[in-house]
């Protein structure tokens, strides 16, 4: 569980997230939506404390990210914007860093890293060093590390973006299953169709503010419109920014 | 602390699987220098005492004016050779070290017992052929003073009365003194070894980082930014320090075959002096791997760090330039100066002069106290949000 109330934060004169609450229940996948440059991935790092807000506070299971930062990194799961592997170590030596990171012991890192090499299918390249990579195959190593403490929230930043038709219909099948083991699942996109496919609540954001937070189907209610594309245009107030 | 090392075990492992780093930090860095070194200072002694016992060669115009002198010049061990045709462009361009010219009037002056004069023609300015002026120069004026010697005892006067003065000359210096000029240079390619081994490192583990985009993803783990600065500046030094040690242990072992008896010196290179160096050295790896970890978090990118870097190698030049153009008394004060104090020692010890065990611990507790400082900053810098935020 994720709960966010009236986070500022501004850089020099641009107010960058002025004013965003929303929350993000377990068993659910919430879609953070909003053109490029709306505020998402500050709203984010903000929630896994990278950036302290200026105003504002993050709850994550009920613990105040600003009093605790590292028991709220304790319990998310992380694929930050910036996704870098280590390309001398192998995907497996990746996972394991991280796990030790967290605490694990090497058994608990074992087990962990072997579920989930082979829920993201990527045996075949679980022991080659990541130089060389595909972005798909980079993208299921960094998820495998973030996800190695087996954490209750799970946060993804643009988690599709990159990544071919093939790469992209299993990552979300795989927050699918995430949801169903009963995680916090809080992802931002800029692609429409995406969030209408996968979300259980949307969260719409422009200019650094909340501009909708629904159902889907709620959404389309509001606005009259008969698809979703042509509510996010009417709730946004343009179409810039926005891929279909 | 368990982070701290797992940070510290990552990089390490990370780092010995690049091999440009390893050869560059291991094994060229702490080889190359004192090769390099071994290679000039072996050629240098060599061709001093070729000079001092080859026979010299003298092109000389006139031979024919002075016979005796000729032969006199022959038993010290110089060789007459043919005069060029022009000497004195010769010796311009180089094509001589020196030329002798005995002018046609030598033998009616010196018959005459008038001073007879010779020309030596040289260039002060090529030190090369310094050497073989100032051979001839003494082969010259003994013959001068032997047949100056002669004419006083024909005419019944001892020659010992136009020598009223007599210099004896008594160098205080000690075999191990005279190798301590020679090898002043020497702790300034301790400093940099470490410099240079802790280089890629401190690049790869803040810039590079960030470069590569996978801070951010680290800096989401439970772990406070110290433990990761610590287990950073932890590999850092330790590929430092291993470059010092090789440098140290390379140095001893080319140092045993440097042809130093020759000369009359002998260098301290034994356990004593490499634990010694190695004391004196420890904080101050670790003052670098600091100074170096904080540079290359200023820098946006991999290329920006190096260049941050190269500036900053310049650093420990300054005190050991200083020390060579301004050779000053040691002082007490030096010791608790950093990378001074370590030239200062190292040269002692190199030297077999005493350093007392306060001067050693001023120096230790000087350096690492300047590395805490350091350390305490680039912690701060590290707190801040901004390191984290690629592009």
């Amino acid at each position: 569980m994720i709960e966010v109330s009236n986070l500022h934060k501004s850089f020099g004169k641009v107010k960058a997230v002025d004013g965003v609450s929303f929350a993000a229940r377990d068993g659910e996948i919430t879609g953070l939506l909003g053109p490029n440059g709306a505020g998402k991935t500050t709203t984010l790092r903000m929630l896994y404390t990278l950036m302290t807000p200026d105003q504002g506070t993050v709850r994550v299971d009920g613990i105040d990210a600003a009093s605790d930062p590292l028991a709220v990194r304790r319990r998310l799961g992380v694929l930050p914007d910036a996704r870098g592997l280590y390309k001398r170590l192998t995907a497996r030596e990746n996972i394991a860093y991280f796990g030790r990171l967290q605490g694990l012991d090497e058994s608990t890192i074992r087990a962990r890293s072997d579920a989930a090499i082979q829920a993201l299918e990527m045996e075949d390249i679980a022991d080659r060093r990541t130089e060389g990579f595909s972005q798909g195959q980079r993208v299921k190593t960094a998820i495998a590390r973030a996800l190695v403490h087996d954490p209750k929230n799970v946060i993804l930043d643009e988690p599709t973006n990159g990544l071919d038709v093939m790469a992209t219909r299993a990552m979300r099948t795989f927050m699918h299953r995430l949801k169903d083991e009963g995680r916090c699942v809080l992802f931002s996109s800029h692609i429409m169709q995406e969030v209408a496919a996968l979300c259980d609540r949307i969260v719409v954001i422009a200019h650094g503010r909340v501009v909708a937070d629904e159902s889907p189907a709620q959404l389309l209610a509001q606005t009259g419109k008969a698809s979703l594309e042509d509510a996010f245009v009417e709730i946004i107030g343009s179409e810039e920014g926005l891929a279909a | 602390m368990k982070s701290a090392f797992t940070v510290f075990w990552k990089e390490i492992r990370e780092n010995l699987r690049d091999r440009r780093t390893v050869l560059n930090t291991l094994l060229t860095g702490p080889l190359f220098a004192p090769l390099v070194f071994a290679l000039v200072i072996n050629a240098a002694v060599t061709r001093q005492l070729d000079k001092a016992e080859k026979p010299l060669e003298v092109p000389v115009v006139g031979a024919e004016h002075a016979p005796n002198l000729i032969d006199a010049l022959k038993q010290q061990n110089v060789v007459v050779k043919d005069a060029p045709a022009d000497p004195e462009r010769a010796v311009r361009e180089q094509e001589a070290d020196l030329v002798l010219r005995i002018p046609g009037d030598y033998g009616d002056a010196w018959r005459k017992g008038e001073p007879a004069q010779v020309e030596l023609i040289y260039d002060a300015s090529q030190r090369d052929a310094q050497g073989s002026v100032t051979r001839l120069q003494r082969a010259l004026e003994g013959y001068g003073q032997r047949t100056g010697a002669l004419r006083l005892l024909a005419r019944g006067i001892a020659p010992d009365l136009i020598r009223p003065l007599v210099v004896a000359s008594r160098d205080q210096s000690t075999a191990q003194n005279r190798s301590g000029t020679l090898f002043g240079m020497l702790p300034y390619f301790f400093i940099l070894g470490g410099f240079i081994g802790g280089m890629a490192l401190a690049i790869d583990t803040t810039a590079g980082e960030r470069e590569r985009q996978s801070l951010e993803p680290l800096f989401a783990n439970p772990v406070a930014r110290g433990s990761l600065l610590a287990g950073k500046l932890g590999a850092t030094s330790a590929f430092a320090f291993v470059t010092v040690v090789l440098s140290i242990v390379a140095f001893s072992i080319v140092g045993h075959f440097l042809p130093t008896e020759k000369l009359g010196m002998s260098l301290e290179l034994g356990l004593r002096f490499g634990a010694l160096t190695l004391f004196v050295m420890l904080p101050l790896v670790f003052l670098l791997a600091t100074l170096q970890t904080l540079a290359a978090a200023f820098a946006k990118s991999f290329r920006e760090a190096q260049t941050y870097l190269s500036l900053l190698m310049f650093v420990p030049v300054i005190p050991t330039m200083l020390l060579s153009v301004f050779p000053v008394k040691v002082q007490t004060w030096m010791y608790a100066v950093p990378v001074m104090g370590q030239q200062v020692a190292i040269t002692r010890f190199l030297r077999g002069d005493l350093v007392t065990p306060s001067q050693l611990g001023l120096c230790f507790a000087a350096t690492a106290a300047a590395a805490l400082v350091v350390y305490l900053i680039t912690a701060r810098i590290y707190e801040s949000e901004r390191l984290a935020i690629s592009g």
